[in-house]
């Protein structure tokens, strides 16, 4: 038998690009924020960070042979998960926390949907709002060592001025993850470079947040306000990082600009007429149950019948 | 100007550095059965016209073509007819086949009757054609008489001639294009002489710079003719796409090429014609790319139709080590052989043999909604979505999100992170959805 050739269906080759490859990709360009959040908030942050991993990844593979499935942790996205997770909590996060986040991650909001490709929100952002709803104070209190004082988004809902400057490098008070816009900047380029992420969702979301901002929020069209809204809060991590998660976002090109488009009115409506100071979260999770019906309504008109423009 | 081309499509590793500097080998078959399919081309299967004991001669014809759409099949060799009986074809199946048990003595019958080119009539050249058992030679075997006669002979505006070779690994349009480029401009202006208000177009992609310089020098005299070039990307060479990058015309699934104005044929195709008209030889050889890291000298062929594989195979020294795949064409079109105990036809463009197979490596896994088949599908689909409907067999959804429109060119399988079989799954679903119009009538 030892002479039997391989048959299959044509194409006979693939490339090279796997869901694993892809998802450490992802990893790579979380990591300049995730290192500045380690050095910034130190060895804690780390911890966190680590336990958050570990816990999304033991989550699936423990799922995963309780239900005698095929294991699957090998493609990176539980990983992918609880770094994402970690870098959305605040560093003065309990690691139980953390943990309890990253199972309701992946066990609620991931597995018992279907597993990978099948959840219809984002897990880190599932369980983020899950860790907020629990520990309402714990998750938006944000100060750390000798360092109180509100988020640079909160001064500025009370109509306060912030450094912009600060905001920029990361010298502020927030999440692990989302304080230095340099550090995700850096991520995202790797990312679109990479060919990862379709610059669409950003640019849509991060566009028609200002242009709402500029139009309903009391400083208006002030250039140093629209700026340090952009770089305040979770809004680059999630323009960047959470709203351009594949499984949540819609496949088609145009419903990818109004996937974008409905992040960035949510997350201005959230920011301008609520009661909190940041809404990042919500809008994208809002825009992940909106999916299905975006990609209902833009497929994509075919080849010969108008498409091939 | 930038090179002409169209929207989706995948870069593969090309491969054609293997062979591309292949002068072509003629080569003589070496098993002394040569092996004739009945039906080698799209349309009703040919009925011999021979019986089991017939000598019969090089270029004698020994099937008839039972229809409009159908064509005729010329023996290579001459020779005795030994059997008709099923035979497998490079798709694996046993098909009706004639056997013909070759004498070495290549004694030739009688050509094609063929008149100078200048006081022949268009029905005359067509019909030639048609004699000659002229298909579609980059793989799809649609008879070119079929192509070559539209409702409305005037409304065809280009005749373009395929010379992108786009699947990965092939070399033998491009050889033919180096070795004998007047034969495929002489080959073109006998079909442009059929359509007064065509333009031709060679259509080149940029991916080989000699053949377009040749091709150019070539075509300075003939005001009719132009060589345009067009980006190296798969699937160029796809009709539609070819058209589209050429032309700017868009056809979908239930139009033809000359609904838009344009008849498209491949190089070796438009070479045979030159053969069939000019010399009045019928069809019964081709150039055959014999290439894959497996095989032991890479080489470009001319061989007679029902010729062994097998034959060229060991023409090209056999195989390094035991390929775990063996193609009939190339890697994104081509059939998987289990048996290379089959013979070369008028659609065989070339043998590839791999030592590693990448199908098999990869396991599928579960779609990430990544959106690369779409960005990759030259049919602007949702193949991911469209597999998943193929899955649940819901004719219904996969006829309203487009299905019928797949070309079946593999990008999405290609290119998927998943590794899922989305061409395949698509493909099988097609071909049912098909069927049952077919059978309600």
């Amino acid at each position: 038998m030892n002479d039997l050739i391989n048959v299959s269906a044509s194409p006979h080759v693939r490339s090279r690009m796997s869901t694993s490859a892809i998802m450490f990709l992802v990893i790579l360009s979380l990591l300049p924020s995730a290192v500045f959040g380690m050095i910034r908030f130190g060895f804690y942050a780390a911890l966190l960070i680590a336990v958050c991993i570990a816990s999304c990844v033991i989550t699936e593979v423990v799922f995963e042979l309780l239900m005698r499935k095929k294991v699957t942790a090998g493609d990176l996205s539980a990983v992918v998960t609880g770094l994402l997770l970690a870098l959305n909590l605040p560093p003065s996060a309990t690691w139980w926390m953390g943990a309890a986040g990253s199972v309701f991650a992946i066990l609620i909001v991931k597995m018992l949907f279907g597993g990978l490709g099948q959840n219809f929100m984002n897990p880190a952002l599932g369980g983020r709002c899950f860790l907020i709803i629990c520990f309402a104070a714990r998750m938006t209190d944000f100060s750390y060592d000798t360092f109180t004082g509100a988020t640079p988004l909160a001064v500025l809902k009370e109509g306060g001025a912030v450094n912009l400057m600060d905001m920029f490098v990361g010298r502020i008070p927030g999440t692990i993850g989302e304080v230095s816009a340099i550090a995700l900047l850096a991520g995202a380029a790797f990312l679109l470079i990479m060919g990862i992420i379709d610059f669409r969702i950003p640019l849509a979301y991060l566009l028609s947040f200002v242009l709402f901002m500029g139009t309903f929020s009391s400083p208006g069209w002030d250039m140093t306000y629209l700026a340090a809204e952009l770089c305040g809060g979770g809004l680059m991590l999630g323009a960047f990082f959470m709203a351009t998660d594949y499984v949540t976002s819609p496949i088609t090109k145009t419903g990818r600009v109004i996937f974008g488009i409905c992040c960035g009115l949510l997350t201005g409506l959230f920011r301008v007429f609520a009661s909190s100071a940041e809404g990042v979260s919500y809008a994208i999770i809002i825009s992940n149950l909106l999916v299905p019906l975006i990609e209902r309504i833009t497929v994509p008109k075919p080849f010969g019948k108008g498409g091939e423009i | 100007m930038p090179h002409l081309t169209f929207k989706g499509g995948i870069h593969t590793y090309e491969g054609k550095d293997l062979t591309k500097d292949k002068k072509i080998i003629d080569l003589l078959p070496s098993s002394p059965e040569l092996v004739y399919p009945l039906s080698q081309h799209i349309g009703a299967p040919a009925v011999p016209v021979v019986s089991i004991g017939d000598r019969v001669l090089r270029y004698q014809k020994i099937a008839e073509a039972s229809g409009f759409v159908s064509s005729p099949i010329y023996s290579s060799v001459s020779g005795t007819v030994t059997a008709i009986e099923n035979r497998r074809n490079v798709q694996g199946l046993m098909t009706p086949s004639i056997v013909i048990t070759n004498d070495d003595l290549y004694e030739e019958a009688q050509r094609l009757n063929v008149r100078p080119i200048a006081e022949m009539t268009k029905e005359e050249v067509i019909n030639v054609i048609r004699e000659a058992g002229i298909v579609g030679m980059g793989g799809a075997g649609f008879p070119t008489h079929v192509k070559l006669s539209p409702k409305d002979p005037q409304k065809i505006h280009y005749v373009i001639a395929n010379c992108a070779e786009c699947e990965p690994y092939l070399t033998s349009d491009y050889r033919r294009m180096m070795e004998e480029p007047e034969k495929l401009v002489a080959g073109l202006k006998i079909i442009l002489a059929l359509f007064e208000h065509a333009k031709g177009i060679l259509a080149v992609e940029d991916n080989k710079p000699d053949c377009i310089r040749l091709l150019k020098d070539l075509c300075l005299d003939e005001p009719r003719i132009g060589v345009k070039v067009l980006k190296t990307k798969y699937p160029q060479g796809s009709e539609r796409q070819l058209i589209y990058a050429t032309t700017s015309r868009a056809i979908n699934s239930t139009m033809l090429p000359a609904d838009a104005g344009c008849i498209v044929n491949n190089v070796d195709t438009i070479v045979a014609i030159y053969h069939a008209v000019i010399e009045g030889r019928p069809l019964c050889e081709r150039i055959v790319t014999v290439t894959g890291d497996a095989v032991k000298y890479p080489q470009n062929y001319r061989v007679y139709t029902g010729t062994c594989y097998d034959d060229l195979i060991d023409a090209a020294g056999g195989f390094k080590q035991r390929p775990e795949k063996i193609i009939s064409g190339g890697p994104m079109m081509g059939f998987a052989l289990f048996d290379t105990h089959v013979p070369v036809t008028k659609s065989s463009s070339a043998i590839t043999a791999f030592l590693k197979d990448p199908v098999s490596e990869s396991v599928p896994g579960a779609c990430i909604n990544c959106g690369r088949c779409v960005d990759a599908c030259p049919s602007r689909l949702i193949p991911s979505k469209l597999a998943d409907i193929a899955e649940h067999y819901d004719e219904e959804k996969f006829v309203k999100l487009n299905g019928l429109e797949c070309v079946e060119c593999g990008c999405c399988s290609f290119i998927c992170p998943a590794k899922r079989h989305l061409t395949q799954e698509i493909k099988m679903m097609r071909q049912n959805v098909l069927a049952n119009r077919k059978k309600k009538g």
